[in-house]
Protein backbone atom coordinates (compact mmCIF):
# COMPACT_ATOMS: atom_id res chain seq x y z
CA UNK A 1 0.00 0.00 0.00
CA UNK A 2 1.33 3.28 -0.87
CA UNK A 3 2.58 5.56 2.32
CA UNK A 4 4.10 8.57 0.22
CA UNK A 5 1.51 10.13 -2.61
CA UNK A 6 2.62 12.37 -4.22
CA UNK A 7 -0.05 14.04 -7.24
CA UNK A 8 0.94 16.51 -9.65
CA UNK A 9 3.11 18.06 -6.95
CA UNK A 10 4.95 21.10 -8.81
CA UNK A 11 7.46 23.19 -6.41
CA UNK A 12 9.42 26.46 -7.23
CA UNK A 13 11.91 27.50 -4.36
CA UNK A 14 11.56 31.36 -3.12
CA UNK A 15 13.00 34.09 -5.80
CA UNK A 16 13.15 31.69 -8.41
CA UNK A 17 11.41 31.72 -11.53
CA UNK A 18 11.87 27.92 -12.88
CA UNK A 19 10.53 25.37 -11.04
CA UNK A 20 12.71 22.30 -9.02
CA UNK A 21 10.34 19.66 -9.37
CA UNK A 22 7.21 19.62 -12.28
CA UNK A 23 4.42 17.71 -11.91
CA UNK A 24 5.73 15.26 -10.03
CA UNK A 25 3.27 12.09 -9.04
CA UNK A 26 4.28 8.90 -7.55
CA UNK A 27 3.89 6.42 -4.66
CA UNK A 28 6.19 5.04 -2.34
CA UNK A 29 5.31 1.96 -0.23
CA UNK A 30 6.70 0.88 3.36
CA UNK A 31 9.52 -1.51 3.64
CA UNK A 32 11.12 -0.87 -0.27
CA UNK A 33 14.70 0.35 -1.15
CA UNK A 34 14.12 3.25 -3.60
CA UNK A 35 17.52 4.39 -5.33
CA UNK A 36 16.61 7.85 -6.78
CA UNK A 37 19.56 9.39 -9.78
CA UNK A 38 19.72 11.55 -12.02
CA UNK A 39 21.90 14.54 -13.25
CA UNK A 40 23.14 17.03 -11.17
CA UNK A 41 20.32 19.76 -10.43
CA UNK A 42 18.12 17.34 -11.58
CA UNK A 43 15.43 17.78 -8.20
CA UNK A 44 16.56 14.76 -6.45
CA UNK A 45 17.35 16.91 -3.16
CA UNK A 46 14.48 18.77 -3.75
CA UNK A 47 12.64 16.01 -3.97
CA UNK A 48 14.11 14.73 -0.62
CA UNK A 49 13.36 18.20 1.00
CA UNK A 50 9.43 17.46 -0.11
CA UNK A 51 9.85 14.42 1.81
CA UNK A 52 10.91 15.02 5.00
CA UNK A 53 8.48 17.77 5.48
CA UNK A 54 10.97 20.73 4.92
CA UNK A 55 9.22 21.54 1.93
CA UNK A 56 7.24 23.27 2.53
CA UNK A 57 7.43 23.84 6.27
CA UNK A 58 11.06 25.06 6.07
CA UNK A 59 11.29 26.75 2.59
CA UNK A 60 8.59 28.65 1.99
CA UNK A 61 8.11 29.11 -1.98
CA UNK A 62 5.48 27.48 -3.98
CA UNK A 63 3.90 24.33 -3.49
CA UNK A 64 1.61 23.43 -6.11
CA UNK A 65 -0.53 19.74 -6.31
CA UNK A 66 -1.75 17.48 -3.60
CA UNK A 67 1.49 15.25 -1.47
CA UNK A 68 0.43 13.05 1.31
CA UNK A 69 2.17 10.58 4.24
CA UNK A 70 0.18 7.77 5.47
CA UNK A 71 -2.76 9.93 4.25
CA UNK A 72 -1.78 13.13 6.08
CA UNK A 73 -1.85 16.17 3.67
CA UNK A 74 1.84 17.73 3.68
CA UNK A 75 0.81 21.09 4.50
CA UNK A 76 -0.81 20.20 7.81
CA UNK A 77 1.69 17.66 9.08
CA UNK A 78 3.40 18.29 12.22
CA UNK A 79 7.11 18.22 11.23
CA UNK A 80 8.50 17.51 14.60
CA UNK A 81 6.22 14.17 14.47
CA UNK A 82 7.58 13.19 10.62
CA UNK A 83 11.11 14.04 11.95
CA UNK A 84 10.79 11.08 14.47
CA UNK A 85 9.47 8.66 11.94
CA UNK A 86 11.37 9.54 9.16
CA UNK A 87 15.64 9.74 9.31
CA UNK A 88 16.89 12.63 6.75
CA UNK A 89 20.76 12.34 6.51
CA UNK A 90 22.12 15.02 4.40
CA UNK A 91 24.24 15.57 1.77
CA UNK A 92 26.85 17.22 2.69
CA UNK A 93 28.34 15.78 6.10
CA UNK A 94 29.59 19.21 7.04
CA UNK A 95 26.37 20.18 7.57
CA UNK A 96 24.66 17.64 9.36
CA UNK A 97 27.15 17.75 12.17
CA UNK A 98 25.62 20.11 14.74
CA UNK A 99 28.68 22.14 15.23
CA UNK A 100 27.44 22.49 19.00
CA UNK A 101 28.79 19.34 20.55
CA UNK A 102 31.95 18.59 21.93
CA UNK A 103 32.36 14.53 21.26
CA UNK A 104 31.56 12.46 18.48
CA UNK A 105 29.33 10.89 21.22
CA UNK A 106 27.38 13.92 22.12
CA UNK A 107 26.80 14.62 18.97
CA UNK A 108 25.41 10.76 18.10
CA UNK A 109 23.58 11.42 21.12
CA UNK A 110 21.68 15.08 20.30
CA UNK A 111 18.72 13.16 18.71
CA UNK A 112 17.98 11.04 21.24
CA UNK A 113 18.95 13.59 23.89
CA UNK A 114 16.05 15.78 22.69
CA UNK A 115 13.18 12.76 21.95
CA UNK A 116 14.02 12.66 25.97
CA UNK A 117 15.43 8.77 25.68
CA UNK A 118 16.84 7.84 29.31
CA UNK A 119 20.75 8.28 29.60
CA UNK A 120 21.24 4.28 29.78
CA UNK A 121 19.35 3.63 26.94
CA UNK A 122 20.99 6.40 25.20
CA UNK A 123 24.42 5.52 26.50
CA UNK A 124 23.76 1.85 24.74
CA UNK A 125 22.25 2.73 21.33
CA UNK A 126 25.33 5.45 21.06
CA UNK A 127 27.64 2.37 21.23
CA UNK A 128 25.74 0.31 19.20
CA UNK A 129 25.67 2.16 15.84
CA UNK A 130 29.12 3.27 16.70
CA UNK A 131 29.95 -0.18 16.51
CA UNK A 132 28.27 -1.23 13.34
CA UNK A 133 29.91 2.11 11.47
CA UNK A 134 33.19 1.16 13.02
CA UNK A 135 33.49 4.62 14.82
CA UNK A 136 34.08 3.81 18.34
CA UNK A 137 37.72 5.13 18.54
CA UNK A 138 36.67 8.24 17.29
CA UNK A 139 34.02 8.69 20.50
CA UNK A 140 35.94 10.91 22.31
CA UNK A 141 36.91 12.57 18.95
CA UNK A 142 35.68 16.65 18.40
CA UNK A 143 33.11 16.46 15.49
CA UNK A 144 34.79 19.40 13.97
CA UNK A 145 38.03 17.88 13.45
CA UNK A 146 36.95 14.82 11.26
CA UNK A 147 38.07 13.73 8.41
CA UNK A 148 35.49 14.06 5.23
CA UNK A 149 34.88 10.62 5.60
CA UNK A 150 34.85 10.03 9.16
CA UNK A 151 32.26 13.08 9.52
CA UNK A 152 29.93 11.64 6.72
CA UNK A 153 30.00 8.08 9.28
CA UNK A 154 29.14 10.53 12.26
CA UNK A 155 26.16 11.65 10.30
CA UNK A 156 25.04 8.41 9.29
CA UNK A 157 25.34 7.21 13.03
CA UNK A 158 23.36 10.11 14.86
CA UNK A 159 20.41 8.97 12.01
CA UNK A 160 20.58 6.02 12.76
CA UNK A 161 20.60 6.33 16.44
CA UNK A 162 16.96 7.68 15.97
CA UNK A 163 15.78 4.81 15.00
CA UNK A 164 13.15 5.95 12.73
CA UNK A 165 10.71 3.78 10.37
CA UNK A 166 11.45 5.73 7.33
CA UNK A 167 15.25 6.51 6.21
CA UNK A 168 15.55 9.57 3.18
CA UNK A 169 19.27 9.52 2.70
CA UNK A 170 21.25 11.51 0.29
CA UNK A 171 24.40 10.75 -1.10
CA UNK A 172 26.22 9.16 2.03
CA UNK A 173 29.19 7.98 0.27
CA UNK A 174 30.25 10.87 -1.68
CA UNK A 175 33.13 10.98 0.26
CA UNK A 176 34.39 7.20 1.27
CA UNK A 177 36.67 4.85 -0.23
CA UNK A 178 35.31 1.82 -1.72
CA UNK A 179 35.49 -0.46 1.70
CA UNK A 180 33.98 2.30 3.54
CA UNK A 181 31.01 2.73 0.95
CA UNK A 182 30.39 -0.71 0.69
CA UNK A 183 30.05 -0.80 4.68
CA UNK A 184 27.70 1.41 4.32
CA UNK A 185 25.50 -0.12 1.44
CA UNK A 186 25.38 -3.32 3.85
CA UNK A 187 24.33 -1.42 6.95
CA UNK A 188 21.76 0.04 4.67
CA UNK A 189 20.94 -3.06 3.29
CA UNK A 190 20.24 -4.29 6.99
CA UNK A 191 17.85 -1.60 7.81
CA UNK A 192 15.80 -2.66 4.51
CA UNK A 193 15.96 -5.92 6.43
CA UNK A 194 14.41 -5.21 8.92
CA UNK A 195 11.58 -3.63 7.61
CA UNK A 196 13.10 0.33 7.30
CA UNK A 197 11.56 2.25 4.17
CA UNK A 198 14.99 3.44 2.19
CA UNK A 199 15.32 6.40 0.11
CA UNK A 200 18.77 7.19 -1.21
CA UNK A 201 20.16 9.27 -3.89
CA UNK A 202 23.07 7.85 -5.29
CA UNK A 203 25.53 8.23 -8.13
CA UNK A 204 27.07 5.14 -7.43
CA UNK A 205 24.74 3.49 -9.62
CA UNK A 206 26.87 -0.28 -9.18
CA UNK A 207 25.49 -0.50 -5.48
CA UNK A 208 21.91 1.00 -6.44
CA UNK A 209 21.95 -1.81 -9.16
CA UNK A 210 22.67 -4.75 -6.20
CA UNK A 211 20.42 -3.45 -3.42
CA UNK A 212 17.83 -0.94 -4.88
CA UNK A 213 14.21 -2.55 -5.19
CA UNK A 214 13.00 0.57 -8.00
CA UNK A 215 14.53 3.47 -9.22
CA UNK A 216 13.11 6.99 -9.51
CA UNK A 217 15.17 8.84 -12.87
CA UNK A 218 15.04 12.77 -12.37
CA UNK A 219 15.98 15.18 -14.94
CA UNK A 220 15.34 18.63 -15.25
CA UNK A 221 12.60 18.45 -12.56
CA UNK A 222 10.75 16.04 -13.77
CA UNK A 223 10.35 12.29 -13.04
CA UNK A 224 11.70 11.33 -16.65
CA UNK A 225 11.41 7.35 -14.89
CA UNK A 226 10.17 4.96 -12.08
CA UNK A 227 10.53 0.89 -12.06
CA UNK A 228 12.12 -2.02 -10.90
CA UNK A 229 15.61 -1.59 -10.83
CA UNK A 230 16.71 -3.74 -13.39
CA UNK A 231 14.39 -2.38 -16.26
CA UNK A 232 15.55 1.04 -15.45
CA UNK A 233 19.04 0.45 -15.27
CA UNK A 234 19.86 -0.96 -18.49
CA UNK A 235 17.75 1.92 -20.32
CA UNK A 236 20.78 3.20 -22.52
CA UNK A 237 18.81 6.48 -22.92
CA UNK A 238 19.84 7.55 -19.69
CA UNK A 239 23.34 7.98 -20.67
CA UNK A 240 22.02 10.58 -23.05
CA UNK A 241 20.61 12.46 -19.65
CA UNK A 242 23.97 12.65 -17.87
CA UNK A 243 22.67 9.96 -15.40
CA UNK A 244 25.65 6.94 -15.19
CA UNK A 245 24.78 3.35 -15.62
CA UNK A 246 25.65 0.25 -13.97
CA UNK A 247 29.46 -0.75 -15.67
CA UNK A 248 27.65 -4.14 -16.55
CA UNK A 249 25.78 -2.56 -18.18
CA UNK A 250 28.27 -0.16 -20.43
CA UNK A 251 30.41 -3.59 -20.65
CA UNK A 252 27.34 -5.13 -22.18
CA UNK A 253 26.39 -2.41 -24.73
CA UNK A 254 30.63 -2.42 -25.96
CA UNK A 255 30.55 -6.16 -26.20
CA UNK A 256 27.06 -6.19 -28.42
CA UNK A 257 28.51 -3.33 -30.60
CA UNK A 258 31.50 -5.68 -31.12
CA UNK A 259 29.31 -8.48 -31.83
CA UNK A 260 29.46 -10.72 -29.36
CA UNK A 261 25.90 -11.10 -27.25
CA UNK A 262 25.23 -12.10 -24.13
CA UNK A 263 21.56 -13.61 -23.24
CA UNK A 264 20.58 -10.87 -21.36
CA UNK A 265 21.47 -7.76 -19.81
CA UNK A 266 23.51 -7.75 -16.76
CA UNK A 267 22.97 -4.79 -14.43
CA UNK A 268 24.93 -6.16 -11.79
CA UNK A 269 29.17 -6.78 -11.60
CA UNK A 270 27.98 -10.46 -10.49
CA UNK A 271 25.17 -11.00 -12.93
CA UNK A 272 27.75 -10.04 -15.58
CA UNK A 273 30.67 -12.33 -14.00
CA UNK A 274 28.31 -14.89 -13.70
CA UNK A 275 27.22 -14.68 -17.57
CA UNK A 276 30.43 -14.91 -19.31
CA UNK A 277 31.77 -17.66 -17.12
CA UNK A 278 28.81 -19.79 -18.61
CA UNK A 279 30.09 -18.79 -21.50
CA UNK A 280 26.46 -18.61 -22.93
CA UNK A 281 27.28 -15.71 -25.31
CA UNK A 282 26.45 -15.59 -28.97
CA UNK A 283 28.35 -14.54 -31.84
CA UNK A 284 26.99 -11.65 -34.69
CA UNK A 285 28.45 -10.54 -37.68
CA UNK A 286 28.93 -6.71 -37.84
CA UNK B 1 63.50 23.29 -10.81
CA UNK B 2 59.28 23.17 -11.97
CA UNK B 3 58.36 20.60 -9.86
CA UNK B 4 56.67 20.10 -6.07
CA UNK B 5 59.24 17.60 -4.33
CA UNK B 6 57.83 16.06 -0.98
CA UNK B 7 61.94 15.00 0.21
CA UNK B 8 61.34 12.41 3.34
CA UNK B 9 58.12 14.52 4.46
CA UNK B 10 56.33 13.73 7.38
CA UNK B 11 53.49 15.52 9.30
CA UNK B 12 52.12 15.78 12.81
CA UNK B 13 49.09 17.50 13.99
CA UNK B 14 49.44 19.25 16.81
CA UNK B 15 47.66 16.76 19.09
CA UNK B 16 50.66 14.37 18.38
CA UNK B 17 48.82 12.52 15.57
CA UNK B 18 50.96 11.52 12.77
CA UNK B 19 49.62 11.73 9.44
CA UNK B 20 52.24 11.64 6.93
CA UNK B 21 55.60 9.23 7.26
CA UNK B 22 58.60 10.08 5.31
CA UNK B 23 56.70 10.73 2.14
CA UNK B 24 58.89 11.10 -0.90
CA UNK B 25 57.20 12.55 -4.33
CA UNK B 26 57.98 14.10 -7.29
CA UNK B 27 55.35 16.36 -9.29
CA UNK B 28 56.65 18.15 -12.20
CA UNK B 29 54.58 20.96 -14.19
CA UNK B 30 52.06 20.16 -16.89
CA UNK B 31 52.00 16.33 -14.96
CA UNK B 32 48.87 14.33 -13.80
CA UNK B 33 48.73 12.61 -10.80
CA UNK B 34 46.01 10.99 -8.84
CA UNK B 35 46.25 10.23 -5.16
CA UNK B 36 44.34 7.12 -3.92
CA UNK B 37 43.78 5.07 -1.08
CA UNK B 38 41.53 4.03 1.95
CA UNK B 39 39.82 6.95 3.96
CA UNK B 40 42.67 8.57 6.63
CA UNK B 41 45.54 7.01 4.54
CA UNK B 42 47.17 10.92 4.80
CA UNK B 43 45.93 11.74 1.31
CA UNK B 44 44.63 15.21 2.08
CA UNK B 45 47.35 16.01 5.02
CA UNK B 46 50.32 15.56 1.76
CA UNK B 47 48.83 17.82 -0.03
CA UNK B 48 48.17 20.38 1.92
CA UNK B 49 51.80 20.20 2.47
CA UNK B 50 52.24 21.16 -0.93
CA UNK B 51 50.68 24.28 -1.17
CA UNK B 52 51.89 24.96 2.19
CA UNK B 53 49.22 24.49 4.59
CA UNK B 54 51.08 22.40 6.68
CA UNK B 55 54.47 22.64 6.77
CA UNK B 56 56.54 19.29 7.54
CA UNK B 57 57.96 18.77 10.72
CA UNK B 58 60.52 16.48 9.15
CA UNK B 59 61.87 16.18 6.03
CA UNK B 60 61.33 19.03 3.35
CA UNK B 61 58.72 20.52 0.87
CA UNK B 62 60.16 22.39 -2.25
CA UNK B 63 57.97 24.18 -4.27
CA UNK B 64 60.12 25.54 -8.16
CA UNK B 65 63.16 25.32 -5.67
CA UNK B 66 61.74 27.04 -2.44
CA UNK B 67 61.50 25.29 0.64
CA UNK B 68 57.51 26.18 1.89
CA UNK B 69 59.20 26.35 5.57
CA UNK B 70 61.19 29.68 4.16
CA UNK B 71 57.54 30.97 2.89
CA UNK B 72 53.91 32.26 4.00
CA UNK B 73 50.99 29.52 3.13
CA UNK B 74 50.08 32.92 1.18
CA UNK B 75 53.19 33.05 -0.69
CA UNK B 76 52.79 29.13 -1.79
CA UNK B 77 49.36 28.77 -2.63
CA UNK B 78 49.52 31.43 -5.14
CA UNK B 79 52.02 29.09 -7.18
CA UNK B 80 49.93 25.88 -6.04
CA UNK B 81 46.24 26.32 -5.60
CA UNK B 82 44.16 24.02 -3.49
CA UNK B 83 40.44 23.41 -4.10
CA UNK B 84 38.85 22.25 -1.04
CA UNK B 85 37.44 18.66 -0.31
CA UNK B 86 34.06 21.15 0.33
CA UNK B 87 33.22 23.59 -1.36
CA UNK B 88 31.44 25.76 1.86
CA UNK B 89 34.58 26.06 3.32
CA UNK B 90 36.41 28.13 0.23
CA UNK B 91 33.07 30.55 -0.88
CA UNK B 92 32.19 33.46 0.89
CA UNK B 93 31.28 36.14 -1.31
CA UNK B 94 27.69 37.04 -2.52
CA UNK B 95 28.04 35.90 -6.29
CA UNK B 96 29.88 33.58 -8.47
CA UNK B 97 31.43 36.40 -10.42
CA UNK B 98 33.01 38.03 -7.05
CA UNK B 99 34.03 34.84 -6.04
CA UNK B 100 36.00 34.09 -9.13
CA UNK B 101 36.81 37.48 -9.22
CA UNK B 102 38.37 37.98 -5.27
CA UNK B 103 41.83 36.43 -5.80
CA UNK B 104 42.61 38.27 -9.36
CA UNK B 105 41.45 41.15 -7.34
CA UNK B 106 43.09 40.89 -4.47
CA UNK B 107 46.60 40.28 -6.60
CA UNK B 108 45.75 43.79 -8.43
CA UNK B 109 45.18 42.66 -11.28
CA UNK B 110 43.73 45.45 -13.86
CA UNK B 111 39.97 45.27 -13.82
CA UNK B 112 39.70 44.21 -17.70
CA UNK B 113 42.01 41.50 -17.49
CA UNK B 114 39.71 40.34 -13.92
CA UNK B 115 37.06 40.21 -16.21
CA UNK B 116 38.68 38.22 -18.73
CA UNK B 117 39.82 35.46 -17.04
CA UNK B 118 36.26 35.34 -14.68
CA UNK B 119 34.63 34.66 -18.18
CA UNK B 120 37.58 32.29 -19.28
CA UNK B 121 37.47 29.74 -16.53
CA UNK B 122 33.98 30.24 -16.04
CA UNK B 123 33.20 28.85 -19.43
CA UNK B 124 35.78 26.55 -19.04
CA UNK B 125 34.06 24.87 -16.23
CA UNK B 126 30.57 25.27 -17.79
CA UNK B 127 29.05 27.68 -15.28
CA UNK B 128 28.84 31.09 -17.18
CA UNK B 129 24.86 30.76 -16.65
CA UNK B 130 25.63 31.30 -12.98
CA UNK B 131 28.01 34.15 -12.74
CA UNK B 132 25.43 36.45 -11.79
CA UNK B 133 24.03 33.95 -8.54
CA UNK B 134 24.34 33.80 -5.35
CA UNK B 135 26.86 30.57 -4.91
CA UNK B 136 24.72 29.13 -2.30
CA UNK B 137 21.73 29.60 -4.52
CA UNK B 138 23.34 26.78 -7.17
CA UNK B 139 23.32 23.11 -6.70
CA UNK B 140 26.42 21.94 -4.21
CA UNK B 141 28.10 20.06 -6.62
CA UNK B 142 28.38 23.28 -9.09
CA UNK B 143 29.77 25.02 -6.37
CA UNK B 144 32.61 22.45 -6.48
CA UNK B 145 33.11 23.63 -10.02
CA UNK B 146 33.20 27.45 -8.78
CA UNK B 147 35.75 27.17 -6.28
CA UNK B 148 37.61 24.80 -9.01
CA UNK B 149 36.94 27.99 -11.18
CA UNK B 150 38.18 30.40 -8.57
CA UNK B 151 41.47 28.66 -8.49
CA UNK B 152 42.53 28.49 -11.88
CA UNK B 153 41.42 32.41 -12.38
CA UNK B 154 44.65 32.96 -10.03
CA UNK B 155 46.61 31.45 -12.68
CA UNK B 156 48.71 28.74 -10.43
CA UNK B 157 51.26 27.09 -11.47
CA UNK B 158 49.70 23.81 -10.32
CA UNK B 159 46.21 22.68 -8.64
CA UNK B 160 45.10 20.25 -5.99
CA UNK B 161 41.69 19.07 -6.38
CA UNK B 162 40.29 17.25 -3.43
CA UNK B 163 37.55 14.57 -4.50
CA UNK B 164 36.46 16.83 -7.83
CA UNK B 165 33.86 13.86 -8.81
CA UNK B 166 32.21 13.33 -5.44
CA UNK B 167 28.77 13.67 -6.04
CA UNK B 168 29.07 14.72 -10.10
CA UNK B 169 26.91 13.20 -13.02
CA UNK B 170 28.35 11.81 -16.00
CA UNK B 171 27.95 15.40 -17.92
CA UNK B 172 30.03 16.82 -14.33
CA UNK B 173 32.78 14.12 -15.24
CA UNK B 174 32.99 15.18 -18.46
CA UNK B 175 33.78 18.80 -17.40
CA UNK B 176 36.26 17.48 -15.19
CA UNK B 177 38.30 15.42 -17.97
CA UNK B 178 38.06 18.44 -20.28
CA UNK B 179 39.39 20.84 -18.10
CA UNK B 180 42.14 18.19 -17.24
CA UNK B 181 43.45 18.07 -20.28
CA UNK B 182 43.14 22.17 -20.84
CA UNK B 183 45.19 22.21 -17.66
CA UNK B 184 47.78 19.69 -19.32
CA UNK B 185 47.79 22.08 -22.50
CA UNK B 186 48.94 25.20 -20.42
CA UNK B 187 51.49 23.11 -18.49
CA UNK B 188 49.74 23.17 -14.96
CA UNK B 189 50.99 20.28 -12.93
CA UNK B 190 47.38 18.59 -11.29
CA UNK B 191 47.12 16.76 -8.50
CA UNK B 192 44.16 15.00 -7.39
CA UNK B 193 42.60 12.82 -5.00
CA UNK B 194 40.43 10.45 -5.76
CA UNK B 195 37.78 7.55 -4.64
CA UNK B 196 36.32 7.24 -8.21
CA UNK B 197 38.71 4.73 -9.87
CA UNK B 198 36.79 5.06 -13.24
CA UNK B 199 37.87 8.21 -13.13
CA UNK B 200 41.76 7.19 -12.04
CA UNK B 201 41.87 4.76 -14.85
CA UNK B 202 40.82 7.21 -17.38
CA UNK B 203 42.39 10.31 -16.78
CA UNK B 204 45.53 9.66 -14.95
CA UNK B 205 49.12 7.62 -16.36
CA UNK B 206 50.33 7.97 -12.79
CA UNK B 207 48.81 7.28 -9.75
CA UNK B 208 50.33 6.98 -6.07
CA UNK B 209 48.96 4.72 -3.86
CA UNK B 210 48.57 6.05 0.21
CA UNK B 211 48.35 3.35 2.83
CA UNK B 212 48.85 4.07 6.39
CA UNK B 213 50.19 7.40 6.47
CA UNK B 214 52.85 6.27 3.75
CA UNK B 215 52.84 6.41 -0.24
CA UNK B 216 53.51 2.74 -0.82
CA UNK B 217 53.32 2.92 -4.99
CA UNK B 218 53.72 5.35 -7.13
CA UNK B 219 53.63 4.07 -11.07
CA UNK B 220 52.27 3.43 -13.77
CA UNK B 221 47.96 3.69 -13.78
CA UNK B 222 47.74 -0.13 -15.08
CA UNK B 223 50.44 -1.27 -12.75
CA UNK B 224 48.72 -0.32 -9.48
CA UNK B 225 45.46 -1.98 -10.60
CA UNK B 226 46.88 -5.48 -11.80
CA UNK B 227 49.00 -5.40 -8.73
CA UNK B 228 46.68 -7.01 -5.92
CA UNK B 229 49.01 -6.64 -3.50
CA UNK B 230 48.67 -2.71 -3.15
CA UNK B 231 45.02 -2.55 -3.85
CA UNK B 232 44.62 -4.95 -0.55
CA UNK B 233 47.53 -2.68 1.25
CA UNK B 234 45.62 0.55 0.17
CA UNK B 235 41.84 -0.98 0.42
CA UNK B 236 41.45 0.29 -3.14
CA UNK B 237 39.44 -1.70 -6.17
CA UNK B 238 39.92 -2.21 -9.28
CA UNK B 239 37.67 -0.22 -12.10
CA UNK B 240 33.91 -2.26 -12.37
CA UNK B 241 35.05 -3.32 -15.58
CA UNK B 242 38.86 -4.42 -14.70
CA UNK B 243 37.30 -6.69 -11.52
CA UNK B 244 34.81 -8.48 -14.25
CA UNK B 245 37.82 -9.30 -16.51
CA UNK B 246 39.94 -10.35 -13.61
CA UNK B 247 37.22 -12.42 -12.17
CA UNK B 248 36.56 -14.04 -15.63
CA UNK B 249 40.40 -14.97 -15.76
CA UNK B 250 41.29 -11.98 -18.68
CA UNK B 251 43.97 -10.94 -16.61
CA UNK B 252 44.21 -8.13 -13.98
CA UNK B 253 45.30 -5.30 -16.14
CA UNK B 254 41.69 -4.19 -18.04
CA UNK B 255 41.10 -0.98 -17.27
CA UNK B 256 38.10 -0.29 -19.53
CA UNK B 257 34.90 -1.78 -22.01
CA UNK B 258 37.09 -1.05 -25.14
CA UNK B 259 40.40 -2.94 -23.53
CA UNK B 260 37.66 -5.83 -22.34
CA UNK B 261 36.59 -6.33 -26.02
CA UNK B 262 39.61 -6.34 -27.62
CA UNK B 263 41.36 -8.89 -24.37
CA UNK B 264 38.00 -11.17 -25.13
CA UNK B 265 38.11 -11.27 -28.70
CA UNK B 266 42.38 -12.08 -28.91
CA UNK B 267 41.40 -14.76 -25.88
CA UNK B 268 37.92 -16.17 -27.35
CA UNK B 269 39.49 -16.32 -31.05
CA UNK B 270 39.44 -19.33 -33.26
Amino acid sequence: MAYIELNEVTYTYPLMKEPALQNISCSLELGKFYGVIGENAGGKTTFCNLLRGLIPHFYNGKLLGDMTINGEDIRKIDVDILSTKMGYIFQNPFTQISGVRKTVFEEIALGLENLGVPKAQMIEKVIEVAKLLKIEELLLNDPNRLSGGQRQRVAFASIIAMDSDIFVIDEPTSQLDPEGTERIFEIIHMLKEQGKTIILVEHKVDLIAEYADEVLVFQKGRLLKKGDARTVLSDLELLEHGTMLPQAVILERELRLNGIVLPKVPVTTEECIDLLRKGDVGYESN
Amino acid sequence: MNQIELRNASFQYPNGFLANDDLNLIVKRGERVAIVGQNGAGKTTAVKMMNGLHKPCKGDVLVEGRNTKDYTTAQIARQVGYVFQNPDDQIFNQTVYAEIAYMPKYYKMAEKEVDKRVKEVAELLEIETYLKMNPFEIPYVTRKFVTIAAILATKPQYIILDEPTAGQDLTGIKVLTRVLEELEKIEIGVVTITHDMEFAANNFERVVAMANKKIIKDGNVRDIFSDDDILRQSKIKRPGIGQIADSIGLGKDILNAREFVKRYKEVTAP
